[in-house]
């Protein structure tokens, strides 16, 4: 089996969020770069199917010279090797088309994707990139299990989980559940020293159409100040009084 | 204790000036240290014990000899990636850094340095994969500041060599496998040797009740007529200089490794003072406090700029004695001074094991004596520019 995960480059959960350009454009000074969360779930998921299965999995990744050390990362948790489709990941639609050029080119049997990045939680990717692929697809994918050409998937719904058997080639959009955090692997140093020989290839993107713009971004508006209450009247008292809410 | 919530300080954006390498060995090491050694540190150190369970860990970070090659079972990296791994494995502990100096830079270096391809061969594979533990033993209780005096002497016999002495201060010892020992000869010359667990004669008991790196096993070294396979000895290099060339390995690696507990105490601080409110205030608002914390963050990020730029020169084979005196000597001591008023921000909080201030500032009172005291690290910046030894008087 050959898989191919699609990972994306977003800051760490803890950055500080900042926007330049007339509030067009994103601030990356000083931020940390991470494996999106839900790739690395299916990062890891992929490892397990390499190991204990003998699948062959690759990254690939759109964007910049400077998402390398996340691709890098990936080699090193041990992905066998990596592609970089050098283009700006602006926006989903542009993506999805460049991560299908890699799918055709790679003949994967297997794609998987995060169900969204934690950076613009589109979430379109995965599923603009079956439908340009024509490939069967399981979205928000908390399990998969592979046997010969079937694929057996759980899914998340709304109260509950959804059981789904469906074959290659599939591609999911997966998320926690498909490995637990405790499963998820910190490079070791074999695997960084790996990483150096693995082959990490620049792709040029191919024209494709975007679809959106970003047009302006907003924060959220700041936390008002907190107030601490020592009792039940003093509470009643402000609310009426000064939050006018009651 | 807490969960561990560190945010890495970067005030001067460093990290654009390492290399796609440094920040994945860096950050491998950050992470592990968060998973695996913040959640049980604290309970080690309270019970004075080193925690065992972590060496395979420590062993898959690289943190055993990184820069010594592949062919050896080391990593090939460079001394930049060393440092960074010693800052983050102190920004966990003192004490679990200073096991990994030893087996780096005081057990792996001198026999790679100063050991025949045998040697090499018997020895780093296994100390580089944690499957065995190694101590450096130079000091003795009549001999720290001044090791020249040593009393440890071995004879030859022949078939092989007769030490006897004893070693004082001990890093790894009560668990050690291996120990590399500078001991004289019966012209008074110093060399090392390897000595092995089991070997008769000699005996690993442990130093008890410290307050300081109390998650670090330190220990003696009791040699009584061991019989040291002449195999076993340092061909390399001998005199008081094969010892100092090794500490200077490690001496460099605690200047990145100050760095990482001040960088916590900093962080724990800044954390706790936007959040505690006093007076109405978070106390993060009061000038006082925002003075400790802008003094540390300056201290920091120098620091920082003088051990990347060691390492740069250390890379290139041209860091000098000195030069790394100077580097352990103010790092340590900008951590120590950075642990104290750290702790004083946290107020009462700041003495419980609920956070780690208290535990850095007390392992750094032994990382400001080992490694050559912070005077006498000043009498080597002395001795370097004047060109006057003042270690005698
Ligand atoms: C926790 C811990 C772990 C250690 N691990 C190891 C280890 O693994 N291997 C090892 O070999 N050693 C180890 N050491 C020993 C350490 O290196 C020595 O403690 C250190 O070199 C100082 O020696 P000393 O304690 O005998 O102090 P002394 O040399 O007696 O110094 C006492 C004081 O006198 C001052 N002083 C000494 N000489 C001069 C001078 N000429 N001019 C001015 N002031 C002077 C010193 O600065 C110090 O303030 C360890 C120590 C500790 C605390």
């Amino acid at each position: 089996m050959k898989i191919l995960v699609c990972i994306s480059n977003v800051p760490d959960t803890t950055s500080k969020i900042n926007f330049t350009d007339g509030d067009t454009k994103f601030d990356t000074n000083g931020v940390q770069f991470v494996i999106n969360p839900n790739d690395e779930f299916g990062l890891t998921r992929a490892m397990w199917f390499k190991e204990k299965q003998g699948a062959t999995v690759h990254v690939a990744n759109v964007g910049g010279p400077t998402t390398e050390p996340t691709i890098r990362k990936a080699l090193a948790i041990g992905a066998d090797e990596a592609i970089r489709v050098n283009a700006e990941p602006t926006d989903g639609f542009f993506v999805a088309q460049q991560l299908a050029e890699v799918v055709k080119n790679g003949g994967y049997d297997l794609v998987i994707a995060g169900r969204e990045s934690i950076d613009y939680n589109g979430g379109m990717v995965p599923g603009i990139l079956a439908t340009l692929l024509d490939m069967n697809f399981v979205n928000t994918c908390i399990s998969l299990e592979v046997d010969g050409n079937n694929a057996t998937a759980m899914r998340e719904i709304d109260g509950g989980k959804e059981k789904i058997s469906t074959s290659l080639p599939l591609v999911i959009g997966g998320q926690k559940g498909l490995v637990e955090e405790s499963d998820l692997r910190i490079p070791n140093m074999r695997g960084i020293m790996m990483a150096r020989k693995k082959a990490l290839n620049v792709i040029e993107p191919v024209d494709a159409a975007k679809a959106t713009q970003d047009a302006k971004f907003e924060k959220p508006a700041a936390k008002g100040a907190v107030k601490l209450v020592d009792n039940v009247d003093d509470l009643i008292n402000l609310l009426h009084n000064e939050a006018k809410a009651i | 204790m807490r969960p561990d919530l560190f945010e890495a300080p970067d005030y001067y954006n460093l990290d654009d000036l390492f290399s796609e390498e440094h920040l994945l060995v860096r950050d491998a090491a950050r992470q592990w240290v968060k998973r695996d050694v913040s959640p049980i540190i604290e309970e080690y150190a309270q019970k004075a014990e080193f925690p065992r369970q972590i060496i395979g860990g420590l062993a898959e970070i690289g943190a055993f000899g990184p820069y010594i090659p592949e062919e050896y079972g080391g990593a090939g990296l460079d001394q930049i990636s060393y440092g960074l791994i010693m800052q983050e494995i102190e920004r966990g502990d003192s004490g679990v850094r200073s096991t990994a100096s030893v087996q780096s830079s005081l057990v792996m270096y001198p026999i790679y340095t100063y050991g025949n391809e045998a040697q090499r061969k018997k020895y780093l594979p296994k100390l580089a994969s944690g499957e065995w533990m190694g101590s450096f033993g130079l000091t003795e209780p009549n001999h720290g500041s001044n090791p020249g005096g040593m009393e440890t002497k071995f004879k030859d016999m022949g078939d092989h060599y007769l030490l006897n002495g004893a070693k004082l201060w001990i890093s790894n010892s009560p668990f050690c496998d291996v120990a590399v020992v500078w001991a004289k000869n019966e012209e008074g010359r110093i060399h090392g040797l390897i000595v092995e667990r089991g070997m008769e004669g000699f005996s690993t008991p442990e130093t008890h009740n410290k307050w300081s790196l109390r998650a670090s096993a330190t220990g003696e070294l009791i040699f009584q007529d061991v019989k040291v396979p002449k195999e076993n000895l340092l061909e390399g290099k001998s005199g008081l200089g094969a010892p100092l060339g090794c500490l200077d390995s490690a001496r460099y690696g605690i200047s990145w490794g100050a760095i990482g507990a001040a960088m916590d105490c900093y962080d724990t601080a800044l954390r706790y003072a936007k959040e505690r409110i006093q007076f109405g205030k978070p106390i993060a608002a009061f000038q006082l406090q925002q003075k400790k914390l802008a003094e540390m963050i300056t201290e920091i990020t120098k620091a920082q700029l003088l051990a990347f730029r060691l390492g740069q020169l250390k890379n290139e084979g041209k860091a000098t004695t000195a030069q790394i005196s100077m580097a352990k000597r103010n790092n340590v001591e900008m951590a120590i001074k950075t642990a104290r008023e750290a702790r004083q921000i946290l107020g009462g909080m700041g003495i419980t094991g609920e956070y780690s201030i208290m535990r850095h500032m007390m392992n750094l009172e032994s990382v400001i004596t080992y490694e050559g005291t912070h005077d006498i690290h000043l009498l080597i910046t002395g001795m370097d520019i004047t060109g006057h030894a003042a270690f005698k008087g």
